[in-house]
């Protein structure tokens, strides 16, 4: 849970985005801390994406400041976010339907054998890494296999593996519920709870109320650009959330 | 940070998929191989001449003046792009080195003074070891593909352009300055390293062709590269999602690059080769060479969607290729017949790869 002593993982202040006349986000402050699960919430339009890809560092803010685990940062490409510790599972997966669930985990940052001046893939040492992964999010994915044979659920499963190499202190999930079965569904809250024992703060992004109060510890709600409420998730219902999504209550 | 396995996996709902359902048994370059097969023992039959000593030299020579560009281009089509200036720059590679060849032979010129001097008797003599004149031409014919590939590079890569325009551009540019820089003349590999010239490009080794050597190797280093290596590993990524790979942080934009140097490159010593073989380089040689190019590819299961191809299936798709044609000759039918069949291969060879793929 929150801790008030402990640096947030991530702290924004005053974030603002302009696309020419169009403003997407404007003056939003959050933190978020370790181990901590927060749900963010709102309206297509809201903003919520554009958020995420500030973060991510595919967008650079037009206002405001990121702090990452107290340091001043600033991303140009994704791989900056992804160096400090970012790491974000797309809604589309971000798969190479081509390649197979082992060389997706790896890809772009494979792991190699030198042989003098040559540095050669290690097929063993990735697979064998990659099952690893899979067990822990008990997902039968077999890792030689093409990631266009597999299910909606193992697509996910590879995304998620994906962002357990790394030493992530922030996980972004974009949708990762949207599109898979209930049993899937478990599997990926159950792994967002493991994630979260680990220490690594979490943010979910998802149109599900069910599973937003389910797995997080906090709720922030985003409308016309802007940051609505921001409140733990036992001191508000879905009703309130909705209220807030829709418009029907202004903030909270 | 590993987390404890909490239990092992069983993959009770998840089958295996069966080794004839996978791997080269499943794609396209399995079934053109097959058919390849079938070919040469119809062909063994039709005609006593075909399975000769001599006709197979000559299969081989053949099919290697055009199986290192395909190589090159299969590269290019992995990445879901496509280079159609290969035939320009093979003509364009291959004048630069024979008139970088003559030039340094020449005694009285400023460039030659370096490599060579006129002996008492009034012949050339070369005046540093021998063999250079040689490597400094055919680095120089390697030099100018190696500036073509980086412009289609850049084009594309950095300046977002397609690949289509960008290399049909090239193919004119390229072919127009062989014309300008000869005349439209051609040019005429010359001096005394004319002989190893000859040797290097269409000599033979106990009978096996020099290009064929030489395609063997580049075609094992292309296998290496593309899947033991993470270069490799990302031309793949690039041909199946684009998206993708930027979000994983592959670098897209180098990749890119990369590969149209690399086929254009291929492309150079593919026309070098050819010029040996043909003893000049004429201003319109290889004229159309990039639509064999790339009908060898696909043919061989290069997928011009991207994502799929690779060296084995370049290398069927030039034998088939090589082999009709040799075949229509054999059997003494007209050689314009060729053309019209590469055409109805071409597509046989997509439509039986799309109905397999519609059964699975």
């Amino acid at each position: 849970m929150a801790n008030a002593d402990a640096t947030p993982v991530l702290e924004l202040t005053g974030i603002g985005k302009e696309f020419g006349a169009i403003r997407a986000l404007h003056d939003v402050d959050l933190q978020v801390f370790p181990g901590e699960v927060v749900g963010l919430m709102g309206d297509n339009g809201a903003g919520k994406s554009t958020l995420v890809k500030i973060i991510a560092g595919n967008f650079r803010p037009s206002h405001g400041e990121i702090r990452f685990a107290g340091n001043a940062v600033h991303f140009s490409r994704p791989i900056d976010a992804r160096a400090v510790g970012i790491e974000v599972v797309y809604q589309d997966l971000a798969l190479s339907d081509n390649l197979t669930a082992a060389a997706n985990v790896f890809l772009g940052r494979e792991l190699k054998r030198k042989f003098g001046p040559i540095a050669l893939l290690d097929h063993k040492a990735m697979a064998a890494r990659a099952l690893e992964l899979f067990g822990e999010l008990r997902s039968e994915t077999r890792p030689d296999d093409l990631v266009k044979q597999m299910s909606g659920g193992q697509r996910q499963a590879v995304a998620i593996a994906r962002t357990r190499l790394s030493n992530a202190r922030l996980v972004m999930m974009d949708e990762p519920t949207a599109a898979i079965s209930v049993r899937q569904v478990e599997q990926v809250l159950g792994l967002i709870h493991r994630l979260k024992e680990q220490g690594v703060a979490v943010m979910l992004i998802s149109h599900r109320m069910p599973d937003v109060f389910a797995v997080c510890d906090r709720v922030v709600v985003m409308r016309r650009g802007e940051k609505r409420a921001d409140k733990a998730i036992h001191q508000t219902s879905p009703e309130e959330v909705t209220a807030l999504i829709t418009g029907a209550k202004e903030a909270a | 940070m590993a987390m404890p396995m909490e239990s092992p996996i069983s993959f009770t709902n998840i089958g295996r998929i069966r080794w004839w359902q996978r791997g080269i048994f499943a794609s396209q370059t399995g079934y053109v191989l097959l058919a390849l097969a079938v070919l040469l023992v119809v062909m063994h039959f039709a005609s006593p001449y075909f399975f000769t000593e001599g006709n197979m030299q000559n299969v081989a020579k053949n099919f290697s003046f055009i199986a290192i560009a395909t190589l090159g281009v299969t590269f290019v089509i992995i990445t879901g792009g496509i280079d159609l200036s290969v035939g320009s720059m093979m003509c364009f590679s291959a004048m630069i080195t024979s008139m970088v060849m003559t030039e340094l032979s020449a005694p009285g010129s400023p460039a030659g003074a370096l490599f060579v001097h006129m002996a008492a008797d009034g012949k050339t003599v070369v005046a540093n070891v021998p063999g250079l004149i040689l490597v400094v031409s055919v680095l120089a014919g390697l030099g100018v593909a190696l500036i073509a590939g980086l412009v289609n590079g850049f084009c594309i890569a950095v300046l977002g352009l397609s690949p289509f325009v960008t290399t049909l551009g090239m193919l004119s540019i390229v072919r127009g300055l062989g014309y300008v820089v000869s005349n439209g003349r051609g040019s005429f590999p010359g001096g005394p390293d004319a002989n190893y010239f000859y040797a290097a490009t269409s000599g033979d080794v106990l009978g096996v062709p020099v290009p064929f050597i030489y395609l063997v190797i580049l075609a094992l280093a292309m296998a290496v590269v593309l899947h033991h290596t993470s270069f490799g590993r990302h031309v793949f990524a690039l041909g199946g999602n684009e998206k993708a790979a930027e979000l994983t942080g592959i670098p897209v934009v180098r990749v890119k690059i990369e590969v149209y140097v690399i086929c254009a490159l291929a492309a150079g010593l593919q026309g070098i080769i050819i010029s040996g073989w043909l003893g000049s380089a004429p201003a319109n040689m290889a004229t159309s060479y990039e639509l064999n190019v790339i009908a060898a590819a696909v043919i061989g299961g290069a997928n011009l969607a991207g994502g799929i191809g690779g060296p084995l299936g370049a290398i069927v798709g030039c034998v088939l290729l090589e082999v009709i044609r040799n075949g229509l000759v054999l059997a003494q039918v007209s050689s314009y017949w060729q053309q019209t069949l590469v055409g109805v291969i071409i597509i046989l060879a997509v439509l039986v790869d799309r109905i397999r793929s519609r059964m699975t």
